[in-house]
């Protein structure tokens, strides 16, 4: 069954509490300096963003194709069935890919460092597979992050809609989003003015490259024997042409 | 040979500063990672090194892979005295491609990864396999020119041997990774400015980067013939110069097609930047087309050459546009390359020169008779304006 998170920033207060939890889950430092960091980077895998008096957290969206997983090369970033798009920085040789691809400009850099790895939530993977909750939903005093079923938690943001439909603006960010995503978001107002993404299209992005990938065989087969058969012929002409003497 | 210390020339100085600087940026490329040497950041992951050293650096190598199905392939045979100049073109640039990356991957010791941790999904993977087979085919097919110089008959004839599949392989290899360059791009539709995102971004680069191949097979003859005295295959590069102008009418017919069936012309009512850039980069393709078609400039090898380079820089601004002007409102960031990215770049082209001057001085590269011609009082007076550029 797989995992998702619920971010609802109607009731989002902003404390910061998911971000304090993500520091310590990670082994990372955290204090005020980083807490007033208004983006994620290597050093901060989830940031609470201010847009006006409204709130919005900024995290892995952990989506169903993730577009990181499919054009790393080494395949150092994986999507497990629980949820979480996991990496393995033993495998990762740098070469960013995964940044430039990823449509929600997720994962940093470890820029200033010699051996450097790259950084991204990974859904607390461990702490799913124990049956735990995330640290960013465990941490949030308020139920604005909750983390449960996937399925369950879109019935639950519907829910929430349905229920008080003008305290909301009418869509889940996330359930169609390049394909699906296991973050969701629900919004006072349209998604745009919390600083989401409402370019990205409906299809998963791996598609995209897929689409040509899968012709690989094709150009390799086809163009053996087109070529193969080209210096056939061509050659072919210059044995003739020397046997008769021209 | 007696030992004498080299003359001091303008360009000697230049390729100096310019290997200085970037041993300097080397030293920060070290010691203080990808932070300390460019101006890279998490919203911009790839830069000039990407860009160019890379995306460029592997289309300017075509000229190998085009000469080679001229010739073998297709049986040409009146293009064989350009044939290795451009293999050899095409071998150097391949390894200071793979030099570019070591400078630019976060783990480069890592470099080796892909060939043993696969992920076929991946079109970087794919460019990783056909980047490294294709540079020992080219490696190969140089290889001979080094067996000849010493004498080495026995392996001459089992390199002869194989050398079919070989030719035909490296085609292929080419076609795979010189595509694959644009499919990297495939999977950044919103980020890439729609002059640019286009779904057929491989066939794209693929028939620019033939352009680029025969363009660059222009420039280096004629830079090697000035350098070593050599007479330049005036009639040969005329009759590449009229296939140069078929291929870049086809490529930029292609790219109006594109534009039209996606609604991008528009776009061009806009006064942005990457308006101009985009003008900048189809100027660079039209005006040599246009004037290739003409005889009388085809006949003058100062204006073929130019038609040449025009070529070259055209190329250039479009691989540097996809690659990072195109991404920059998308990734809502600025990047301007920083002058550590700069002089590691400049030193890898001024290394690829010098480097090809000094096989192509002491291996049979170019035609035996006329490398004979080309004695060493020759050398002096025009070499030093090619060892840099």
């Amino acid at each position: 069954m797989p995992k998702a998170i619920l971010y609802d920033s109607t009731l989002c207060i902003g404390c910061k509490a998911c971000e304090a939890g993500c520091a310590e889950r990670w082994g990372l430092p955290y204090n005020e300096q980083i807490a007033a960091e208004p983006r994620i980077s290597a050093h901060k895998l989830t940031a609470v963003e201010t847009h006006g008096d409204r709130f919005s957290r900024r995290l892995c969206m952990n989506c169903v194709q993730p577009a990181c997983a499919s054009v790393c090369p080494v395949g150092a970033l994986q999507k497990t069935s629980l949820g979480p798009v996991t990496y393995d920085a033993d495998k990762c040789m740098g070469c960013r890919y995964c940044m430039q691809a990823c449509p929600f400009q997720v994962p940093t850099y470890e820029w200033n460092s010699r051996l450097p790895k790259m950084r991204k939530c990974n859904m607390c993977s461990e702490r799913q597979i124990a049956g735990k909750l995330t640290a960013c939903a465990e941490a949030c005093p308020v139920g604005a992050t909750i983390n449960g079923n996937r399925d369950e938690l879109i019935q639950e943001a519907r829910r929430r809609i349905a229920e008080k439909p003008d305290q909301y603006y009418g869509k889940v960010y996330g359930i169609s989003e390049v394909g699906g995503t296991s973050v969701f978001y629900l919004s006072a107002v349209p998604f745009e003015q919390i600083g989401l993404r409402t370019n990205v299209g409906q299809e998963p992005m791996p598609e995209t490259t897929w689409r040509v990938l899968e012709l690989v065989p094709d150009v390799v087969s086809t163009g053996t024997v087109l070529l193969g058969g080209i210096y056939w012929i061509t050659n072919r002409r210059a044995e003739v042409a020397k046997k008769e003497g021209r | 040979m007696s030992i004498k210390l080299p003359k001091i020339t303008v360009w000697r100085v230049i390729f100096a500063v310019i290997l200085a600087c970037g041993l300097y940026a080397t030293y920060l490329r070290v010691m203080y990672g990808l932070g300390g040497a460019t101006n890279l950041s998490d919203k911009f992951p790839w830069g000039l090194w990407i860009a160019f050293d890379v995306m460029c650096g592997v289309g300017l190598a075509a000229g190998g892979f085009t000469l080679v199905a001229m010739v073998h392939i297709f049986n040409i045979e009146k293009y064989r005295p350009i044939l290795r100049p451009a293999i050899l073109t095409a071998f150097l640039g391949y390894t200071l491609v793979v030099v570019g990356l070591l400078y630019d991957l976060g783990r480069p010791d890592r470099l080796w990864h892909p060939l043993v941790m696969w992920n076929p999904h991946s079109v970087m993977f794919e460019v990783a396999w056909c980047v490294t087979l294709y540079t020992t085919v080219l490696f190969l097919e140089f290889v001979p020119v080094v067996f000849e110089k010493f004498g080495l008959h026995k392996p001459l004839e089992w390199i002869h041997r194989i050398s079919v599949p070989l030719m035909i392989l490296g085609v292929l290899l080419s076609t795979l990774h010189q595509s694959s360059l644009g499919s990297l791009f495939l999977i950044v539709p919103e980020k890439l400015y729609p002059l640019w995102y286009s779904p057929i971004l491989p066939l794209l680069f693929y028939i620019s980067s033939i352009a680029v191949g025969l363009a660059m097979t222009i420039f280096e003859s004629w830079h090697s013939s000035r350098a070593f005295g050599r007479a330049l295959e005036l009639p040969l590069l005329m009759s590449m110069g009229r296939v140069l102008a078929v291929v870049l009418s086809v490529y930029l017919w292609i790219r109006f097609l594109d534009l039209s069936h996606r609604h991008a012309f528009a776009l061009l009512a806009q006064n942005r930047i990457e308006t101009w850039l985009f003008a900048l980069e189809i100027a660079l393709m039209a005006v040599p087309m246009v004037l290739l078609y003409q005889a009388r400039i085809r006949r003058r090898p100062g204006a073929l050459y130019a038609c040449a380079v025009m070529v070259v820089f055209g190329f250039i601004a479009n691989r540097l546009n996809v690659g990072t002007t195109g991404l920059e409102a998308g990734s809502g960031t600025h990047y301007i390359p920083k002058w550590s990215e700069i002089a590691v770049t400049l030193s890898i082209v001024a290394v690829g020169f010098a480097t090809f001057r000094m096989i192509a001085q002491y291996f049979p590269i170019f035609e035996v008779e006329e490398h004979h011609s080309a004695g060493p009082e020759m050398e002096e007076t025009e070499a030093d304006s090619v060892a840099v550029g």
